[in-house]
C-alpha cells in the first residue's frame, strides 16, 4: 500500500524583492525551495511508512528544475519520486493543478493500492490551500484539512482517525481511507536527510510523467484549463508613514506621542 | 648460583613470554584503526620526542611535574641497571658490572645507587602528593597509583637490601654507593656471612620478581604509557590546528567514526598513552562549568572499548559494547559529544600530545551523517545554512545592512587589494555590525585597499565542521572557494577568528592558497607601519583582554591584540588567571553557540566571573561570539552598567586620531 505525498517547488518568497519601478516580484536569483508545509507533509508521510510499512511516494508537478526538491524527498527517505512536467502542464491554477496531481495518484493507484494522500496545509507562493482539498475531491478520498495529529490509520478496517485543529478548538475525527490529509505545521518535526540517504538520491531515478504518459485532455490541464488567471501582481500600496518624537533621546514623551495618535485613530480608548 | 641460575632463566623467560604476548595483544588492536601517515617530517618528530619526551617540556609546566621528571629520568638510568640485573641473573659468571674497568664501574655503582634513591624519594613525594595534593580528576591514591608506586618502592628497598648485603658481606665496595653503604651499616652490621648470604638471596629475588612482575602489570594498567608515551609524542600531530580530514562522498562510504576501529591507528594509539594525569579535565570548560563531558573519559572510555571491541573486530565478530550511547565504561554517552566547544585546551596541556577534541568530532560527523542524530536546536542551524548560507536564516540581500550609513565598495579584481570578508555576524547581528563598521573606519583611515562581497557573501561553514556536518561544510567549502577564485580574491580580512581559521586553515584541503589576515594581526601591522595612528588616550578604564580560542590556541595570534590595546589605550591589557595559550574558552566554539547549554554552569558566566575578578571597566575581545557571549554573561552578573565589551576594532577605532 501507498502513502503518497504531494510537495511542490517555491520560490523562498522571504527572498524574494518588489521591483521598485515595476511594482512586480523580481525572481531571478530567487532560490527555490521545498514549499514549507510540505516538508511537514513529507515528513508525516514517511511517519506513516516507518509506522505502518507503506511505501512512500512522493509526486509534484513543475518544471524540470523540481528534481531538486523531489531528490530532497528522496534523501529524507521517499521510496520512489514522480515528476508530472509537461509545458502543457504549465499556468495551472488550483484547479488544473488538482486534475493533473489526482490523475497521478490514480495512476499509482493502478499498480499499487493508495491509502493516504498527504498535502501541505497551503503553499508560501499561492496560499490558496485549495490543492488539497482538490485532488479528495476528485479522486472522492475522504478529504481532513488542517490536521495537527494523525492519531491511527487502521488498513485492516480501512480508517483514519486524527485530530484537526480547527479555529481556537481541535476536534478528532474519523474517516475511511483513502484519504487525503492535509497537515499544518505544527504535526510534526522534519528529520534531516543521512549522507548515505543524500549520496543515493543523488543517483535515484525519477520517473518523469509528462503528459504522452498522463494523456490528459489539453483543454483541461495549464492555462487552458485553469478557471482563474492572474491579472497583475503587484505589492499593496502603503501609505508613507512619518517619524515622530525622538524615541532614542526622549523614550517618555514619545510614548506619550504614540499614545495621543493611537487614541486619535480610535485604535485606544480611554 | 647455578640452578638458581637454572630456576631465574625459566622464570625470566616465562615473563618475558607473557610480557610479549600481553603487548602483542594490545598493540594488535592498534593495527585495527584506519591508516593515518604520522611518519612526515622525521627530523622534527625526533626534535619534537626529545623536547616533550625526554626534557618533559609540558609535564614540567605543573608544579609536580618536576616529581615526573626526575622519576622518570631514574627509570631510564635504572634501565641500564636493570638489564644488567637481569642479564647478570641469566649468566652470573658472564655478566656483572664489576667485570668492567674499575673507573666505569665504580662510576655506574655510585649512579645507580643515587638514582635508585632519587627514585625513592619520588615516589615518597608522589605518595604524599596523591594522598593531600591530588587535583579532584587525578584520582588520588587510586588503586592502580598504588600498585604501582609500591612496586617501584619495593623494587628500590629491594635494590638497597640487595646491594647493602652485598657490601656487608665485602663483595662490593661501599666507598661508590653510598646509599647502599649506608644501609650495610644500619642494618646489616654485626650479621653472620651465611645469614648475609640468604639476605642477599631473598632481595636478589624480591628484585627479580617484582622487576618482572612489573613489566608484566604494564599493559594492563594506565601505566601502559611508559611504553607509549615516547612514541605518542614522536607520532604527534605536527600541525597547530587540529583539523580533521575531508571525508569522500561516494557511495557505500561511512562517515565519521561510529565503531572504535574507524579511529585512525593514531587516534586509537593516543587511548593507549593516557595516564589519566587529568590536565585536560582541569583545563576543559564543560569539565570545569560541572557537565558530564570530560576529555580524559573520553579518551579513556576509547581505550576500554577497543579493549573490550577490538579482539571481536580483530575476529570479523560483532562489537558488544556500542562506542556512542551507552552510559557506562567504554562508551561514551550522545550528549557528551555535544558539550564540546573545540576549544582546543585539553590538546594544549596534555604532555603527551593526545588528541582529544578532534576524536569527538569524529563522532559528532558520524551522528550527524550516519544517523541524521543532533540537539533538537541545530536543525533549523543546518537547514538555515544549507538554504541560506548563514546561521540565522537572514536572506542574504541583508548582507550589506551593515553598511547603511558609511560607504562601501565592492571588491574588484586586480582593483581592490583585500577582501573584507565580513563574516555572518558581522553582517547580520546588531551588536557585531558596530565593530564591522569600526573596522571598515580603520581600513578607510589607514588607505587599505579593500571590498566586500555583499550579499554574494556566503557563511565560511566553521560551525557546520566542528559539529560534525562535514556533508554541507563540504559543499559550502567549495562553492567559496569556487567565489573567490572567479572574483580573483587571493588576501582576506577577516574579524571572526571562526572565518580566519576556517578560511586559513580548513580550506587549505581543498587547495585553496589564501593570505588570510585577522583583524588583530592588521591593525597591529598597520600601527606598526605608521600608516594608523592612535592618541593612545583611552577612556577605557582597565581593559582586560580575552583570548579567543580559534585566534590563540589554535593560531598562536596572542601578542597582536595586546600591542594594538596598548598603543590605543596608552596603557597594557590587564590579564584574566587564564590567559594566552591557557585561556578558558567564552563557551560559543565548536558550534556551541547554537546550542542550549542545560547542564552545569553556563561557560560565558564562569569566564566573565573570571574577568570580573580583575575588576575591569572595559572587556576587550577579538571574536564576535566572544562578544555575544560576554555581553550574556555580563547581563547575567547584572554589571552591564558597570563593564563593557568592546571588540579589539572598536578599542582601535575609538583612539583614531
Amino acid at each position: 500500500m501507498l502513502v503518497v505525498a504531494c510537495v511542490k517547488q517555491v520560490p523562498d518568497t522571504t527572498q524574494v524583492e518588489v521591483d521598485p519601478t515595476t511594482g512586480t516580484l523580481k525572481r531571478e536569483g530567487v532560490p527555490f525551495i521545498m514549499n514549507p508545509f510540505d516538508i511537514h507533509a513529507l515528513e508525516e508521510s514517511l511517519r506513516l511508512k516507518d509506522r505502518y510499512g507503506l511505501r512512500a511516494v512522493v509526486v509534484s508537478m513543475g518544471p524540470p528544475s523540481t528534481e531538486v526538491t523531489l531528490r530532497k524527498a528522496l534523501a529524507l527517505g521517499a521510496d520512489e519520486a514522480v515528476l508530472l512536467s509537461d509545458r502543457a502542464f504549465g499556468g495551472a491554477d488550483t484547479l488544473a493543478t488538482s486534475l493533473v496531481l489526482a490523475e497521478a495518484i490514480r495512476r499509482l493507484d493502478e499498480r499499487e493500492e493508495v491509502a493516504v494522500v498527504v498535502c501541505g496545509r497551503q503553499t508560501i507562493d499561492g496560499d490558496t490551500a485549495q490543492v488539497g482539498p482538490g485532488i479528495a475531491t476528485r479522486l472522492g478520498y475522504s478529504q481532513l484539512t488542517l490536521v495537527d495529529r494523525i492519531d491511527e490509520v487502521d488498513l485492516r478496517a480501512r480508517k483514519v482517525r486524527a485530530r484537526r485543529k480547527v479555529g481556537g478548538w481541535h476536534e478528532t475525527v474519523e474517516a475511511p481511507l483513502p484519504a487525503m490529509i492535509a497537515v499544518v505545521r505544527e504535526i510534526n518535526r522534519p528529520r534531516y536527510p543521512t549522507v548515505p540517504r543524500r549520496l543515493m538520491a543523488e543517483e535515484a531515478t525519477i520517473a518523469l510523467w509528462n503528459n504522452e504518459v498522463m494523456k490528459l485532455d489539453e483543454n483541461k490541464i495549464g492555462l487552458k484549463g485553469s478557471a482563474t488567471q492572474v491579472r497583475r501582481i503587484f505589492s499593496p500600496e502603503r501609505a508613507k508613514g512619518e517619524i515622530l518624537g525622538d524615541g532614542l533621546s526622549n523614550p517618555e514623551e514619545a510614548a506619550h506621542l504614540l499614545i495621543g495618535k493611537l487614541i486619535e485613530k480610535d485604535i485606544l480608548y480611554l | 648460583m647455578s640452578s638458581n641460575a637454572i630456576i631465574f632463566a625459566i622464570v625470566f623467560l616465562a615473563a618475558m613470554a607473557l610480557f610479549a604476548w600481553s603487548s602483542f595483544r594490545r598493540f594488535r588492536l592498534v593495527a585495527l584503526g584506519r591508516p593515518e601517515d604520522r611518519f612526515s617530517d622525521l627530523l622534527k618528530r625526533l626534535g619534537g620526542m626529545l623536547v616533550y619526551a625526554f626534557a618533559q617540556r609540558r609535564v614540567l609546566s605543573r608544579p609536580f611535574g618536576l616529581n615526573h621528571f626526575v622519576l622518570f629520568w631514574c627509570f631510564l638510568i635504572l634501565f641500564l641497571a636493570n638489564t644488567e640485573f637481569l642479564f647478570g641473573g641469566l649468566f652470573p659468571d658472564y655478566v656483572s658490572l664489576s667485570r668492567l674497568p674499575d673507573g666505569a664501574y665504580h662510576t655506574l655503582a655510585f649512579i645507580f645507587d643515587v638514582v635508585s634513591a632519587l627514585a625513592l624519594l619520588a615516589v615518597v613525594v608522589a605518595f604524599i602528593r596523591r594522598a593531600a595534593f591530588a587535583s579532584p580528576h587525578i584520582g588520588g591514591l587510586s588503586r592502580d597509583a598504588v600498585t604501582i608506586l609500591s612496586l617501584v618502592a619495593i623494587l628500590m628497598i629491594a635494590f638497597f637490601g640487595l646491594h647493602g648485603g652485598k657490601i656487608a658481606l665485602g663483595s662490593e665496595p661501599a666507598a661508590y654507593m653510598p646509599v647502599s653503604g649506608f644501609v650495610a651499616g644500619a642494618f646489616f652490621s654485626g650479621a653472620s656471612a651465611g645469614s648475609l648470604a640468604g639476605y642477599i638471596n631473598f632481595f636478589w629475588w624480591l628484585h627479580a620478581i617484582v622487576l618482572l612482575g612489573f613489566l608484566n602489570y604494564l599493559p594492563y594498567s594506565k601505566h601502559m604509557h611508559i611504553l607509549t608515551a615516547v612514541p605518542n609524542c614522536f607520532f604527534r600531530n605536527l600541525s597547530r590546528v587540529k583539523i580533521l580530514p575531508r571525508e569522500e562522498f561516494k557511495k557505500g562510504n561511512t562517515f565519521g567514526v561510529g565503531q572504535v576501529n574507524e579511529f585512525t591507528w593514531k587516534g586509537l594509539f593516543d587511548s593507549y598513552s593516557c595516564t589519566e594525569c587529568g590536565r585536560c579535565s582541569d583545563a576543559c570548560p564543560a569539565t570545569f562549568t560541572g557537565k558530564p563531558l570530560d576529555p580524559r573519559l573520553v579518551i579513556h572510555d576509547i581505550k576500554m572499548n577497543l579493549l573490550k571491541n577490538g579482539p571481536l573486530i580483530a575476529r570479523k565478530k560483532t562489537p558488544v559494547l556500542p562506542l556512542i550511547g551507552d552510559d557506562k565504561e567504554g562508551s561514551i554517552a550522545e550528549e557528551v559529544l555535544w558539550e564540546c566547544t573545540t576549544c582546543g585546551a585539553c590538546v594544549e596541556v596534555c604532555p603527551v600530545f593526545i588528541e582529544h577534541f578532534p576524536r569527538i568530532i569524529d563522532m559528532r560527523r558520524y551522528l550527524v551523517e550516519m544517523h541524521a542524530k543532533f540537539p533538537e536546536e541545530l536543525l533549523t542551524l543546518f537547514d538555515n545554512m544549507e538554504q541560506r548560507s548563514n546561521p540565522w536564516g537572514i536572506a542574504p540581500a541583508e548582507r550589506v545592512k551593515w553598511a547603511v550609513d558609511i560607504e562601501v565598495k565592492p571588491f574588484e579584481a586586480d582593483k581592490t587589494e583585500y577582501l573584507f570578508f565580513v563574516g555572518c555576524a558581522g553582517a547580520f547581528d546588531a551588536r557585531t555590525r558596530r565593530t564591522t563598521v569600526a573596522l571598515a573606519q580603520i581600513l578607510e583611515a589607514s588607505g587599505v585597499s579593500w571590498g566586500i562581497l555583499g550579499r554574494d557573501e556566503l557563511c565560511c561553514g566553521d560551525s557546520l565542521r566542528r559539529l560534525g556536518n562535514e556533508f554541507v561544510f563540504d559543499n559550502m567549502a567549495r562553492e567559496n572557494i569556487k567565489l573567490f577564485a572567479d572574483r580573483g580574491i587571493k588576501k582576506v580580512i577577516t574579524q571572526c577568528p571562526h572565518c580566519y581559521s576556517t578560511l586559513k586553515n580548513d580550506y587549505r584541503q581543498y587547495g585553496a592558497e589564501l593570505e588570510v589576515i585577522h583583524h588583530s594581526e592588521l591593525i597591529a601591522h598597520l600601527i606598526q607601519e605608521g600608516r594608523l595612528k592612535l592618541d593612545g588616550a583611552g577612556d577605557l578604564g582597565r581593559v582586560v583582554f580575552h583570548d579567543s580560542c580559534y585566534l590563540g590556541r589554535h593560531n598562536m595570534i596572542y601578542e597582536a591584540p595586546r600591542k594594538v590595546i596598548t598603543s590605543a589605550t596608552g596603557q597594557e591589557p590587564t590579564e584574566m588567571a587564564r590567559h594566552h595559550a591557557k585561556s578558558f574558552c567564552c563557551g560559543a566554539g565548536g558550534g556551541r553557540m547554537w546550542m542550549e547549554e542545560p547542564i552545569g554552569k553556563h561557560i560565558n558566566v564562569a569566564r566573565v566571573e573570571e574577568a570580573l575578578e580583575k575588576d575591569p571597566e572595559t572587556i576587550c575581545v577579538c571574536c564576535p561570539y566572544c562578544m555575544i557571549m560576554f555581553e550574556d554573561g555580563l547581563k547575567d552578573k547584572g554589571v552591564t552598567e558597570k563593564v563593557k565589551v568592546l571588540d579589539l576594532a572598536e578599542v582601535a577605532a575609538r583612539a583614531l586620531k
